[in-house]
């Protein structure tokens, strides 16, 4: 059950254009930097990227909608890229705004197998249009369909070889619920060990959810807010 | 009149002891520093984090540790992480008892707009929508009237709603707003050196006032 490849090149090699992406990360934290670049560089285009945030204008995702990859956004919070609203604005670029329990519950759903979740976020709102409504117990929850992705592309802190995953700290966010969405999960991790270095029990993100494995590298990990206190 | 640390403060005081509690970016976070030492307080972060605890002294940053408004903070001792789908399952399961948002209009029947100016300004609802569905004891902060010196506090809201009958408090620089179940906003506090006039005038919904109106005590 080896699941190691090269690199981020090779991970993506057959992602075609028209796919569609999920990306982990929250912000700037979490995001599989190895791969975007990859996506980058090979130049995949009318992709529609399933993701919380779009980047920043230079950074994550950002990278992406500046060489006009991105056909559709589907996201919860987009508030700190300047390119993605002016594409939004001028109507180049397709935009689903989410909300964001709904975005992470959609994914958790592909991973679990159920087609459509049940959540009160939306109800009469624009989010509720067109959608199905059913009462539970006298209050109104919409009807959200699963996820369904071409790929996801995860970054977990450390994975095994099998694709065992494991995330650190807040870096773990929509991570581990896209890697059970992607017919085919990316993995990307900053240190990749053998099998049995993990401890089962400290498990985030069984194997068996994840297709393709690799240890990144020149991870920059770019801080969006850096807010600190001074020492008295 | 208060300012935004006044308005922070106040809704500070509307925190109890063993709460779990979710700040939305803007005046909210400033509530943080203003929970009593005394108050055993667990703060939500909804990228996935409880526990959250203040800003990381200089060159101790770490990346990977942010909350919901991408700063970087720290974590308390008794720290939980967790992925985005538990964490809204959380709120959902009205797991946390109080939710501190900002807002640009909020309507006398408790309506919440905070997400979207079509045509103008598109960032996106992120958790408000979840938040909002789901708590039942929503505080909202915010300034008064906009920029071009509109009410915020509305008969309906113009703009594309985050929530509907959800609002139960707002607090700005002016006073401290019940909303009412059956419609309405009533004047608890007003603000240190504001009178009753002033705030209807700068109220678009319907004000109710009943007797005297003490000052806000911070």
């Amino acid at each position: 059950m080896n699941k190691v490849v090269s690199g981020a090149d090779e991970a993506i090699r057959d992602i075609t254009d028209g796919m569609t992406l999920m990306l982990g990360g929250f912000g700037l934290c979490g995001l599989p930097e190895n791969c975007i670049a990859a996506l980058v560089k090979k130049g995949v285009k009318h992709l529609t990227c399933i993701s919380n945030n779009a980047g920043v204008d230079d950074f994550g995702i950002g990278l992406m909608l500046k060489q006009r990859q991105v056909k559709k956004m589907i996201s919860s919070y987009v508030g700190e890229n300047a390119e993605f609203e002016r594409q939004l604005l001028s109507g180049e670029l397709e935009v689903e705004l989410i909300p964001q329990g709904t975005l992470a519950t959609r994914c958790m759903a592909a991973g679990y197998g159920m087609p459509a979740i049940f959540t009160p976020a939306g109800i009469g709102t624009e989010v509720a249009e067109g959608k199905e409504v059913r009462n539970f117990n006298g209050k109104d929850y919409l009807m959200e369909m699963a996820f369904n992705a071409d790929f996801a592309i995860v970054k977990a802190w450390k994975g095994d070889t099998m694709g065992n995953l494991v995330y650190r700290s807040t870096a773990r966010n929509f991570n581990p619920v896209m890697a059970m969405a992607g017919k085919v999960t990316i993995a990307e991790v900053e240190e990749l060990v053998q099998p049995g270095e993990l401890d089962p029990d400290h498990i985030h993100t069984p194997g068996i959810y994840v297709h393709r494995i690799f240890k990144g590298s020149n991870y920059e990990k770019r801080i969006e807010h850096a807010t600190v206190r001074s020492k008295q | 009149m208060l300012d935004k640390q006044g308005i922070a403060k106040r809704i500070a005081k509307e925190i109890k002891d063993g709460y779990y509690v979710n700040l939305g970016i803007g005046i909210p976070t400033l509530v943080a520093n203003y929970i009593p030492d005394t108050m055993d307080v667990v703060l939500q972060s909804e990228n996935g984090l409880l526990g959250m605890g203040p800003f990381p002294f200089e060159g101790e940053e770490d990346p990977d540790t942010i909350n919901a408004g991408k700063q970087t903070i720290t974590m308390l001792p008794g720290s939980a992480i967790f992925d985005s789908a538990m964490s809204f399952g959380m709120i959902r399961a009205k797991k946390v008892n109080l939710t501190i948002l900002g807002a640009m209009e909020v309507s006398e029947n408790g309506d919440i707009a905070n997400w979207k100016i079509p045509g103008k300004m598109v960032k996106g609802m992120g958790g408000a929508m979840d938040l909002v569905a789901s708590a039942e004891n929503i505080i909202v902060a915010m300034q008064h009237v906009n920029k071009a010196g509109e009410s915020k506090l509305l008969p309906q809201c113009t703009l594309p709603l985050t929530g509907v009958h959800c609002v139960k408090k707002i607090v700005t620089e002016l006073g401290v707003f019940d909303v009412l179940p059956e419609g309405g906003f009533r004047l608890i506090e007003r603000a240190p050196g504001v009178s009753v006039e002033e705030i209807k005038q700068a109220t678009a919904g319907k004000l109710i006032i009943e007797g005297d109106v003490p000052e806000i005590i911070l």
